[in-house]
């Protein structure tokens, strides 16, 4: 044998599988990478499965979108239609619709996999969203996974145009509605609307170029991309290793939890299997974008409750309540009312994604963070996340709006105008509330670790006074409570120095240290308790 | 002719011209005026007519007018015809239990036969849309995919692709077909109630119509066909989006606490 003379002083393998190991670790150096990183801790909380669902979600997206694109034709071709399902008999239909009436209905496990598809598009969005909340609101996105954060806030807002690129291609009056929406929102562009529109879709709307160009863009281009931010994605969370929330001995320098092998392999798979099974189940009981009732696209029909799929409902939301503006001057028509939604769709995304160097920024905070934060002991940010949220949800009722009035018995009009005033006070109101309840927290929290749980037990002493027995805390508890730093907000020292000449002090530099004063000054956090007061109480009288 | 010329100045000259006149008129009229109807046929009509009124006073006429004339509560009913009355007291939308953005639909209270003595009073006012007969309405041998165009075409924009309704203007609506009758479907084409825009015959042919019900026959009542499962109202992807929030990732959520829970690290004492 080969091997034995290149490396004599090695054991003979005997067994064939550890010779097969031992052929392909001599070219591809496996025991190396396997010795480092078989062992790697990740620590166990169910908030750190909601990526993995992400990642499953997209593995299920890309096994079902292969099996579709077996079947599927991109073709705007007309055809007529003959197959099983009689209310569109004879219909002209393009191919594409054809193909995918095709796979609904004769395909074998055609529909279960179509509905697969949609169903896993949703819930992987959906997860996403969820996914980066709790990333938010525990701080997850500090130094050193800022990079990370915008990986994963890409990989969201590629996620969005996959879904809605893979809406389009059946070519269903729903979906043609939804890029006739987006031509519109194009054709808005001031200057170079027009040129775009006819750029995109290789002339006049629909034309026949289309579904083509979405195909490639579905099934090729953004997934590609996808595939590569999230490889790129995983591998930062190898490299930074996984965040873990405080307790009893977690530190910044160490990840408490189970190794990759055995425990925490044996858990992701069965976890990939148990949202494999969840979609699977999902998608064999409950019809998702029921193409064949809507029938083929045409320009000249429509039909209500058109809407896009969810993760498009926001910007669907701002088109449906913005007033109907347009400005018109030397023979040319500017439709703000399309425009400005079109602007303001970035804006809502951009405005989470760069958060992360905001903070930064205000705290003037460049220390590693690998401890995660209680949402309560950092209100500002809590609110701020809140605040999002309540913008985001506002706009789905926005658009939404026609549904929420069919089934409440509401008038659409008062719905709008409710999300009108919702978008600019609600975010405020909620932010305001979030972070009240944040410091109310905090405060229960210092008084938790001073006086102890309340038991519930009511204990009369001798001499007639009832009193509530409070039980200490334990030692993990404790240190669960208090374990994040309070840091003091940027000082910009005084206004005048020791001769009494005004200290020059850039206009920026106010800002940020009027906004880090917001962000941990005394509005923002309540006083832990500090060891001395700790003490003090516990050694008296044990209750009070 | 000399004699009649010599009388023709005569006291009572002027009186026997003047019987000659009527004799002639009468006489004209009685020979060229319109038969009268068979006797029976009239007396049925007249008293549904009559019955008709009688109804029309006690649930009508607060809004409509003593004779269907209108007031500032209701439109006027003269040239709505029969089928608008078979219609919309038919599906229980009239009377009116209050006014309101749209009156909506409610159990009718009314016998079929009570209806038709209203729709012929009514009828009697002005004439208008007649009620359908079967054959002109009914779904069997009509095109049900012809009928899915004509919908998508004309109705969908409001009625939802399969006719589950929507919303319009101010707490107004386009209902729900599913379970409407064929011919209350086919009578609010032909008179278009309330917010609805009349599809007349000149406009929307009498087969036109029949497609129509046809296609809604096909994808909007209990014997249609969900190969996709529970259809979640096929409403469009607000409630698919709902749902995938609600149970999809609901699901998720539900298993990954459940699986961190079985943790293999030592319990804590």
């Amino acid at each position: 044998m080969s091997t034995t003379t290149e490396s004599p002083s090695r054991r003979q393998a005997t067994h064939p599988g550890e010779r097969i190991a031992e052929w392909t670790d001599g070219r591809l150096g496996l025991y190396k990478l396997a010795k480092s990183n078989l062992r790697k801790i990740f620590p166990d909380h169910w908030s750190f499965m909601l990526g993995e669902v992400c990642l499953y979600s997209f593995v299920i997206l890309i096994l079902t979108g292969v099996y579709l694109t077996l079947f599927f034709h991109p073709s705007m071709s007309e055809v007529v239609y003959h197959g099983p399902y009689a209310p569109l008999q004879g219909v002209r239909m393009s191919d594409a619709y054809a193909s995918t009436m095709h796979i609904s209905f004769e395909v074998r496990g055609g529909l279960l996999v179509r509905q697969i598809h949609h169903w896993a598009a949703l819930i992987f969005i959906a997860g996403m969203i969820v996914h980066m909340m709790r990333v938010f609101f525990t701080g997850g996105f500090r130094k050193p996974r800022e990079i990370n954060w915008l990986f994963g806030w890409t990989l969201l807002f590629l996620g969005m145009f996959t879904g809605f690129t893979g809406y389009s291609l059946p070519d269903d009056l729903l979906s043609g509605t939804g890029v006739r929406f987006m031509e519109g929102a194009i054709l808005s562009t001031p200057l170079i609307g027009t040129y775009l529109s006819m750029f995109l879709f290789g002339g006049e709307f629909p034309g026949h170029d289309f579904v083509s160009r979405f195909y490639s863009v579905h099934i090729l281009l953004l997934p590609g991309l996808m595939a590569g931010l999230l490889t790129a994605h995983l591998i930062l969370i190898f490299y930074h290793k996984h965040t873990q929330f405080p307790g009893a001995g977690k530190t910044e320098k160490n990840v408490v939890g189970t190794p990759l092998l055995p425990i925490y392999t044996a858990k992701a798979g069965g976890f990939f299997f148990l949202v494999f099974g969840v979609i699977s189940a999902i998608a064999a009981m409950v019809t998702i974008n029921p193409i064949w009732t809507m029938g083929p696209y045409r320009p000249d029909q429509v039909s209500t409750g058109a809407q896009p799929d969810w993760y498009m409902g926001f910007s669907e939301g701002l088109i449906r309540v913005m007033p109907g503006w347009e400005i018109r001057a030397w023979g040319h028509t500017l439709v703000l009312g399309v425009f400005i939604p079109l602007m303001i769709f970035p804006l809502v995304l951009m405005a989470i994604a760069v958060y992360p160097f905001v903070e930064s920024w205000i705290t003037g905070d460049k220390r590693e963070h690998h401890i995660l934060d209680r949402p309560r002991n950092r209100p500002v940010r809590t609110g701020f996340g809140v605040a999002w949220l309540t913008l985001y949800f506002v706009l789905l009722i926005g658009g939404g709006n026609d549904i929420w009035a069919t089934h409440f018995h509401l008038s659409i009009n008062a719905i709008t105008w409710f999300v009108r005033i919702g978008f600019f006070v609600l975010p405020v109101l909620t932010y305001w509330i979030t972070k009240r309840i944040c410091l109310g927290l905090q405060r229960r929290d210092r008084d938790k670790v001073l006086h102890g749980r309340e038991t519930g037990i009511i204990k009369r002493l001798p001499h007639g006074e009832f009193i509530e027995v409070h039980e200490p805390l334990s030692q993990q508890q404790l240190h669960v409570l208090t374990a994040h730093a309070q840091p003091r907000p940027i000082d910009l020292g005084p206004e005048f120095d020791e001769n009494g000449v005004a200290r020059k002090t850039s206009p920026v530099a106010k800002l940020q240290a009027r906004m880090s004063r917001n962000f941990y000054g005394e509005n923002s956090a309540i006083p832990k308790p500090t060891a001395e007061e700790f003490e003090e109480i516990t050694a008296g009288h044990g209750h009070h | 002719m000399k004699k009649l010329s010599a009388r023709r100045r005569h006291p009572l000259a002027a009186l026997v011209v003047l019987l000659f006149a009527l004799a002639a008129t009468g006489g004209l009229y009685a020979a060229l005026a319109p038969a009268p109807k068979a006797q029976a046929d009239d007396s049925a009509q007249s008293l549904a007519i009559t019955q008709g009124k009688k109804l029309y006073s006690v649930g009508c006429a607060t809004c409509h007018g003593t004779s269907g004339q209108g007031s500032t509560d209701g439109p006027s009913l003269v040239g709505v015809g029969s089928a608008a009355v078979d219609f919309q007291v038919g599906t229980g939308r009239m009377p009116a239990q209050q006014p309101g953005a749209q009156i909506p639909k409610k159990k009718n209270i009314y016998t079929q036969a009570q209806i038709d003595q209203l729709a012929a009073y009514i009828a009697s006012l002005g004439p208008g849309p007649v009620v359908p007969t079967k054959d002109q309405y009914s779904p069997a041998g009509a095109d049900a995919a012809k009928g899915g165009e004509l919908f998508r075409t004309n109705c969908s924009q409001c009625h939802n692709f399969v006719g589950r309704g929507g919303a319009l203007t101010d707490g107004k609506f386009a209902p729900s077909l599913k379970g409407v009758d064929p011919k209350h479907v086919y009578e609010a084409m032909q008179t278009g109630p309330q917010n609805m825009p009349s599809f007349p015959d000149t406009t929307m042919p009498q087969d036109a119509k029949a497609d129509i019900i046809a296609y809604l026959h096909e994808v909007d009542s209990s014997s249609s066909p969900n190969p996709g499962g529970f259809t979640l109202g096929t409403i469009g992807p607000v409630s698919e989006g709902l749902f995938a929030w609600v149970f999809g990732l609901g699901a998720m959520i539900a298993i990954a606490v459940w699986m961190a829970a079985r943790t293999s690290k030592a319990k804590k004492s």
